[in-house]
């Protein structure tokens, strides 16, 4: 049964007393023991801990008492620090690392009453476009083709969060978003994702991978259900100094407000060359649906739009290389027993961290060193200004953009694995928009020719969360998209 | 760019991995010097954007950093940050003998 519902609606059938928090939390579970062998999206499942939370849920709602997420089971990428359960960014290096403190975004939603149902998948420190960078095990897309069996990748790097939600093991979940991590598992797994604006959640307690890009974002079966969790996680906090002291809007009344005189914006720059041509279909189709409701479609130019990838790929694992020099066997996490200081820092990172993670603190070390900084780093930088200045020019033109999520839909595991930078061309549409701190949402827009799903990318302008969630909803109501995936539970189950 | 065409050294991957304090296998160094090199040749394409005059931008956010009150929030958790620990004596955080 755990399809039938959106968090919207479940939230209404608990309110209603028609459900119990219990009963809807323990059909989760179920999901998760039946799906979970199969699909590999949690890392760590807390059924005591859900139940118990579930039985609060209980006992408020029996007394009036409902906050926005009360007695609805969601689950939590296993970046988010939560306290007194294992937090491992999928990499061996934190596995043994129990968090005495719980992450803002995660403390946000327990105040609002949900129920976690555990820990997600993920690649190693959120580092990959389709979670088979776990040092636990790839996750596996509910998805597959229609012709064929092979296992898919759900995209990354929040692919657990993403298969759990399309299959309805969760009702939804937090993702983060570095460079495309929530948009793009989003499109592959047939399901809404956005990575709101750079400092509009709190990155307090999030494992940090690049901390001038990384956000933390919902995932959700439908728009209204992205927008009732971002309501939650969203919000200033004093702990994070780039978090931004701003009201947070009502998103769901945002959903709302149709397109109707809005101007979207085409970015030429994003034809890029080689792409399919169901995906330029579909997106065309997407421009009609929004003229359809009565939006003004333009034309527009994002001039250092391929330049993205390459100074994202300076940028991130420069900062990756700077976060990730904690890990040092010392205070938490692994340590390889060593006879000298030296060789200890040296043997636990060697052994703690997988190849993608070693290959960004290794690149992040070479563009941070003496004799190159300029010439990359300082470059990367400066590139990214003329990224955030296309950005800002071209909403002085237009309300939003829309483009396509991805350049393909969901490749097989082991595809794309032989080439670092044939890997990194998945975020080719994400990337710009991280580089620049705008918000992104992912709609599931139409099935390839495959039977997978394809989502469509709608940007905004900096905090203006609120025309995205309005695109996206219109986007929504037209694509009509009811497709499921082949590996859920089944009805009445 | 400062670097060349040229493939990266072999003495340079064993430097940044110094650098980065991670061991290398020897058998991994081939390798890496493959991989680095191509991101590296790729991310080369930069050359072709004039960033002259443009300042580089360390942080898109929009929060301008804020004091805040010089006050004691937290405190007296040695247990909780002791917790993780994969060593430790008493109230210390334990590693092998630095200093003779």
């Amino acid at each position: 049964m755990t399809l039938e519902f959106t968090l919207a609606s479940a939230r209404d059938a608990l309110r209603s007393r028609r459900i119990s928090s219990r009963e809807l939390t323990q059909a989760h579970l179920a999901s998760i023991a039946a799906l979970d062998p199969k699909l590999h999206a949690f890392i760590t499942v807390t059924p005591d801990l859900a139940l118990a939370q579930a039985d609060a849920a209980d006992a408020a709602l029996g007394r009036g008492e409902a906050g926005p997420l009360t007695g609805l089971p969601v689950a939590i990428k296993d970046v988010f620090c939560t306290k007194g359960v294992k937090t491992t960014a999928a990499s061996k290096i934190l596995e043994p690392f129990v968090p005495p403190y719980e992450s803002t975004v995660t403390s946000n939603m327990l105040r609002d009453g949900a129920v976690f149902l555990g820990k997600l998948n993920l690649d190693e420190f959120a580092m990959g476009s389709a979670t088979t960078n776990s040092a636990f095990g790839a996750t596996i897309n509910p998805w597959q083709r229609q012709d064929s069996d092979v296992a898919l990748v759900p995209g990354g790097s929040s692919g657990g969060s993403a298969a759990a939600v399309a299959s309805g093991m969760a009702l939804a979940a937090t993702g983060t978003d570095t460079g495309g991590s929530i948009r793009q598992p989003a499109s592959y797994c047939g399901i809404v994702g956005i990575k709101p604006t750079y400092g509009r959640c709190s990155r307090y307690g999030i494992v940090a991978f690049a901390s001038s890009l990384d956000q933390a974002g919902p995932f959700g079966r439908t728009v209204e259900d992205t927008a009732i969790l971002l309501g939650s996680m969203a919000g200033h906090d004093p702990k994070d100094s780039t978090s931004v002291p701003r009201a947070v809007p009502d998103f769901v009344a945002a959903a709302k407000r149709g397109v109707k005189g809005l101007k979207i914006g085409v970015p030429r720059e994003y034809r890029a060359e080689g792409m399919p041509a169901e995906i330029e279909a579909l997106w065309a189709q997407g421009l009609d649906w929004l003229r359809q409701q009565g939006a003004e479609i333009v034309d527009v130019s994002l001039p250092h739009t391929k330049y993205g990838l390459a100074t994202y790929y300076i940028v991130a694992p420069a900062e990756a290389s700077s976060n990730l020099a904690r890990y040092d066997g010392v205070r938490y996490g692994l340590r390889v027993p060593a006879n000298d200081l030296k060789d200890l820092y040296e043997e636990t990172r060697a052994a703690g961290f997988g190849k993608e993670v070693r290959r960004r603190i290794l690149m992040g070390t070479y563009v941070l060193s003496a004799g190159y900084y300029d010439a990359y780093y300082l470059k990367a930088q400066k590139v990214r200004a003329l990224i955030l200045k296309d950005f800002t020019e071209v909403f002085t033109k237009v309300d939003a953009l829309l483009t396509p999520t991805a350049p393909s839909a969901a490749f097989a595991i082991g595809e794309n694995a032989d080439d670092p930078v044939k890997m990194y061309l998945n975020d080719i549409f994400t990337v710009p928009a991280s580089m620049a701190g705008v918000p992104g949402m992912s709609v599931p827009a139409g099935l390839d020719a495959h039977g997978l799903p394809l989502g469509l990318q709608v940007l905004g302008r900096h905090f203006d969360e609120e025309t995205v969630f309005a695109v996206g909803a219109a986007l929504e109501k037209a694509a009509g998209f009811t497709g499921l995936p082949q590996i859920r539970m089944g009805e009445g189950a | 760019m400062a670097s060349s065409s040229s493939p990266l050294d072999p003495a340079v991957v064993r430097r940044i991995a110094r650098l980065a304090r991670i061991r290398l296998a020897d058998e991994d160094v081939a390798q890496l010097q493959t991989e680095l090199g191509s991101i590296i040749g790729w991310i080369e394409q930069l050359d072709e954007v004039d960033v002259s005059g443009v300042d580089p931008l360390a942080n898109i956010g929009a929060a301008s950093m804020t004091l805040r009150d010089d006050v004691v929030t937290d405190g007296d958790q040695v247990d909780a940050v002791l917790a993780n620990a994969p060593a430790r004596s008493g109230p210390f955080f334990t590693v092998p003998k630095v200093v003779e």
